[in-house]
């Protein structure tokens, strides 16, 4: 019996190097570590869903990126492409044309292969208008949908209906889904029913390094290490390290720490600065390591409404709109904002003033000429003596035509270091003469009234963290973009300045070199700076934490902070984190 | 509160302690509205003048002694200063005393709306700041904020508490003597109104409202909202008084004369429900003070920076403040106080009608 299984483990042996090869596996080259042990983070909410074609909320990507894979990923420590499902791509001359090849004897979480049958399934999905997937705007270029044939079984070609700036950027996201088991619910126009937690693990698949054990309804989910994944370390051992991963529901960041401070999770993906400089005075005696990764992506900005409403359903706003489209008053109100006051006040030190909305953490597209304005009430109070506007003796501000200078700042209420910023524009502007009111609503009442209604006058919001490419600004710049939140409904620009943005956008949007993107890039940041659409206010540090132990831990400035690359994360002594 | 001073069934003799706790209760309160009503000049600043360097600066230390060991008359503090950038942890500057000046001109605050003066009860000199209560996270003092919204949050509970006891003695008036097809209509409304949650009541009349409203408007719409909602208990109450005093010997002789209905319940009936009135109002006000409490601490009350208790006590949630700057929760701690008083003074009001 003994000799039996030599015999068998000798067999194994042999062949695994053979099976390895090929599986054409991918190495990674980050410090080798230890199988075992089992990990917590928390989430701010249960995830609603488990379907990549319908995830729309961070919880859920958060953990279904933990379960799927892209066909080339941007690494998010050197924010640069590298390969993924696609072991290799070249790009045709003229940027139209990228071919992918696949790497070889991949399988799903469930064991079955993945080919290029997958990939075009996959594309298939995410372009059907009847499913409304949040990827369709990816894989639409200019207005057109991208179209993918398959040369081989290993082989894709994507075509651009135009050439792309970002060509490998393009695929980084967008989740391969498994034709097997999806394939029936698309044909049945079900599939946004699919993949809830509800369903049970052995009916879903990923190419991730985790698939799913086990759902506890509103409590938690606990992810078990895919077998069957595709990367290894440099010593050939498969990955992911990690026997579990739990996502723990705590609604609140206090909560979020408490709960890490006790042990019951061991990663914080965001921490404020208050929270941050807590931790940090016991951090050695409790075995934290906490890190402040400088400024990320996230910018918040003040901006006023803009809008046209022709048919004159908001008289009160129409008639405040004199001032807010006067450049003057604008620059009057960003001269008033105190942003080293806000960075010193809301993040506690830990956060950057902002000269427009592209972060100092965005190093690549950052315009350095521009400098951040200089709070002075002084010079404030210059610009809005050259639009005519005075001042009562009581110090209350009026316009030309006797109206007291007054307006509402909408902001969400579940975002509580944004309030705070409000209520310090609020005293800031109030050195000004001009009286503001704070209006904190849930964060679904201010979209919809800054998106659809148009119902505000000024609102501050945050936006910004997906990448550091210009492409996903399109959205928030460009007079046609969905979140254009200044003037949501302009669909053509309304003024030279903007028609000059949209123009640069959809010039970077196909110019291949990067020297000219940035210097287009540049330039749309330079209008941005003088014209001041929005108010650019300050952006936080990421900050987060993790225990000493855990290796590999290498925070990121894109999402997920902590975990893009959980599959090397590994325990030093996983017995003591079973 | 001067409402209480009316009431003819507390009475000060030397072995009835309830009476006289009731009294001390009755002081408490008044001085504690006066306080919140002169907050002008009580606090040393303004509620909403911030010191951007010294967010969560902790109570000041009143000294009598210097750093050299020298006794001074005159109290004094120290300046807090952080030696760490954007700390939020301080220290005292004893380079140099800043002694209490007593009666100082200050902030520039408006007394009863009537007119305006910066004269405070006390101060120090620029640049320290005293902040005998601590300072909030945008370096606001904690004390002038808490008497500050102390106006809106008592006055918030006692004028609901008498809109609510006022609709209540009327309407529960009416249906006790009326009977029949009104007292049916009255009390399957006060059910409902008793069945209503008053939270979404709120949230439904704020979404019919205009975007931007007064701080006023919004103290108005919280009385208001709390006030009438709150009229059903005190209404089944008084119909029950007048209900029985309506078959008394007194209320029927005057029937025999030919009073009228409303004479009735005028002169005999609501007299007799004064003292339910009087009890419900006592146990109302602390309810309504922690209706207003609650709704600002969600943030549908009163807005930044018009400080309430309610959303003063919003920073609570941080669980830092809790672990580390008890002084953010001096509004809580205030309301203790408070409700003791009030329920000191139920008690002497139940005792005295039994």
């Amino acid at each position: 019996m003994r000799a039996l299984r030599k015999i068998c483990l000798a067999l194994i042996a042999a062949i695994m190097p053979v099976m390895l090869a090929a599986q054409d596996y991918m190495r990674s080259t980050a410090e080798v570590g230890q199988r075992g042990g089992h990990l917590s983070i928390a989430l701010a909410a249960e995830p609603k869903t488990l379907n990549p074609v319908t995830a729309l909320d961070q919880n859920s990507r958060a953990v279904i990126w933990r379960m799927a894979a892209d066909l080339v990923h941007i690494n998010r420590s050197t924010l640069k492409t590298e390969p993924a499902l696609a072991k290799t791509w070249t790009a045709s001359a003229d940027g139209r044309q990228f071919t992918l090849k696949l790497r070889h004897g991949i399988h799903f979480s469930d064991g079955v292969a993945f080919d290029a049958n997958d990939v075009i399934f996959t594309c298939k999905v995410y372009l059907d208008e009847k499913v409304h997937a949040p990827q369709r705007d990816l894989l639409m270029i200019s207005g057109k949908p991208v179209s993918v044939e398959k040369l081989d079984d290993f082989t894709v070609r994507f075509t651009f209906p135009a050439a792309y700036a970002a060509g490998d950027r393009f695929f980084d996201s967008i989740a391969m889904l498994p034709q097997h088991l999806l394939q029936k619910d698309y044909e049945a126009g079900t599939l946004q029913q699919a993949w809830t937690l509800s369903t049970p693990p052995e009916k879903m698949a990923g190419l991730g390094p985790f698939r799913v054990k086990k759902v506890v309804p509103g409590a938690s989910i606990t992810l078990e290490r895919n077998p069957y994944y595709w990367k290894t370390d440099a010593k050939g051992q498969q990955l992911p390290y990690l026997d579990e991963l739990t996502f723990i529901a705590v609604p609140t960041q206090d909560a979020q720490v408490i709960r890490f401070q006790a042990g019951d999770t061991q990663v914080l993906n965001t921490l404020s600065g208050e929270n941050f400089a807590a931790l940090a005075k016991d951090q050695q005696a409790h075995g934290y390591k906490l890190s402040d990764l400088g400024p990320g992506l996230e910018y918040n900005i003040v901006f006023f409404n803009l809008n046209n409403d022709t048919q004159g359903r908001l008289p009160e706003i129409n008639r405040k709109q004199k001032w807010f489209s006067d450049l003057r008053f604008r620059r009057a109100v960003s001269s008033a904002v105190d942003r080293a006051g806000i960075v010193r006040l809301v993040y506690r030190g830990r956060g950057a003033p902002l000269a427009t909305h592209v972060t100092p953490g965005n190093k690549y597209w950052i315009n350095n000429a521009i400098a951040v304005p200089q709070h002075s009430v002084s010079q404030a109070r210059q610009y809005l003596k050259d639009a005519e506007f005075t001042w009562k003796p009581d110090g209350t501000l009026q316009d030309a035509g006797g109206q007291a200078v007054e307006f509402s700042i909408l902001v969400s209420s579940s975002n509580p270091q944004r309030v705070e910023m409000a209520t310090l524009v609020q005293d800031d502007l109030k050195q000004l003469g001009m009286k503001v009111n704070v209006l904190a609503m849930s964060s679904g009442a201010v979209i919809d009234r800054v998106l659809n209604t148009h119902d505000f006058e000024a609102a501050l919001m945050g936006f910004g963290g997906s990448d550091a490419d210009p492409n996903p600004e399109m959205g928030l710049l460009t007079s046609t973009g969905q979140v254009h939140v200044w003037h949501a409904g302009e669909n053509k620009s309304t003024t030279a300045w903007q028609a000059e943005i949209d123009q640069l956008m959809e010039k970077q949007l196909v110019t291949l070199s990067y020297a000219a993107r940035k210097k287009q890039y540049d330039r749309v940041q330079e209008i941005i700076a003088r014209q001041l659409p929005f108010i650019p206010l300050a952006s936080p540090h990421l900050l987060v934490a993790a225990k000493e132990d855990l290796g590999n831990f290498r925070p990121a400035i894109l999402e997920h902070y902590t975990l893009w690359n959980v599959e090397e994360l590994f325990w030093r002594t996983p017995a003591k984190n079973k | 509160m001067p409402i209480f001073f009316y009431i003819p069934w507390i009475h000060v003799s030397g072995c009835n302690m309830k009476a006289k706790s009731a009294w001390v209760a009755i002081w408490f309160l008044a001085g504690l509205h006066l306080l919140v009503l002169f907050a002008g000049f009580f606090a040393p600043y303004s509620y909403d003048t911030q010191d951007r360097y010294q967010p969560f600066a902790p109570p000041a230390r009143i000294h009598f002694i210097d750093a050299n060991g020298k006794f001074h008359w005159r109290p004094f503090i120290y300046r807090s200063v952080s030696d760490i950038e954007n700390s939020t942890e301080y220290k005292e500057e004893q380079s140099t005393m800043f002694p209490l000046r007593f009666v100082t001109h200050g902030d520039r605050y408006s007394l009863l709306g009537l007119t305006d003066s910066s004269i405070h009860l006390f101060g120090v000199d620029e640049p320290a700041r005293i902040y005998l209560f601590g300072a909030d996270g945008f370096g606001r003092d904690q004390l002038s904020r808490t008497l500050y919204g102390g106006r809106v949050s008592l006055f918030a509970g006692l004028l609901a508490a008498l809109l609510s006891a006022t609709t209540g003695l009327e309407l529960g008036g009416i249906a006790g003597l009326y009977g029949k097809a009104v007292d049916e209509v009255i009390m399957r409304l006060a059910e409902i109104f008793i069945a209503v949650p008053w939270f979404y009541l709120l949230l439904a009349i704020r979404a019919f409202l205009r975007l931007q409203i007064e701080p006023v408007t919004a103290f108005m719409l919280v009385v208001g909202v709390i006030g009438l909602v709150g009229w059903g208990r005190p209404a089944r109450l008084v119909r029950g008084v007048v209900l029985s005093a309506r078959e008394r010997n007194f209320v029927l002789a005057a029937r025999g004369f030919g009073a009228s209905n409303t004479y009735v319940l005028r002169r005999h009936i609501l007299p007799s429900a004064l003292g339910v009135v009087f009890t419900q109002i006592a146990l109302l006000v602390p309810l309504f003070i922690l209706a207003e409490v609650v709704l600002s601490f969600l943030g549908l009350g009163i807005g930044e920076p018009v400080p309430s208790w309610g959303n003063m006590l919003s920073y609570a949630q941080q669980h830092l403040l809790l672990t580390s700057r008890w002084w953010m929760l001096l509004p809580g701690l205030v309301l203790v106080p408070v409700f003791l008083a009030y329920h000191q003074l139920l008690d002497s009001l139940h005792l005295r009608l039994q």
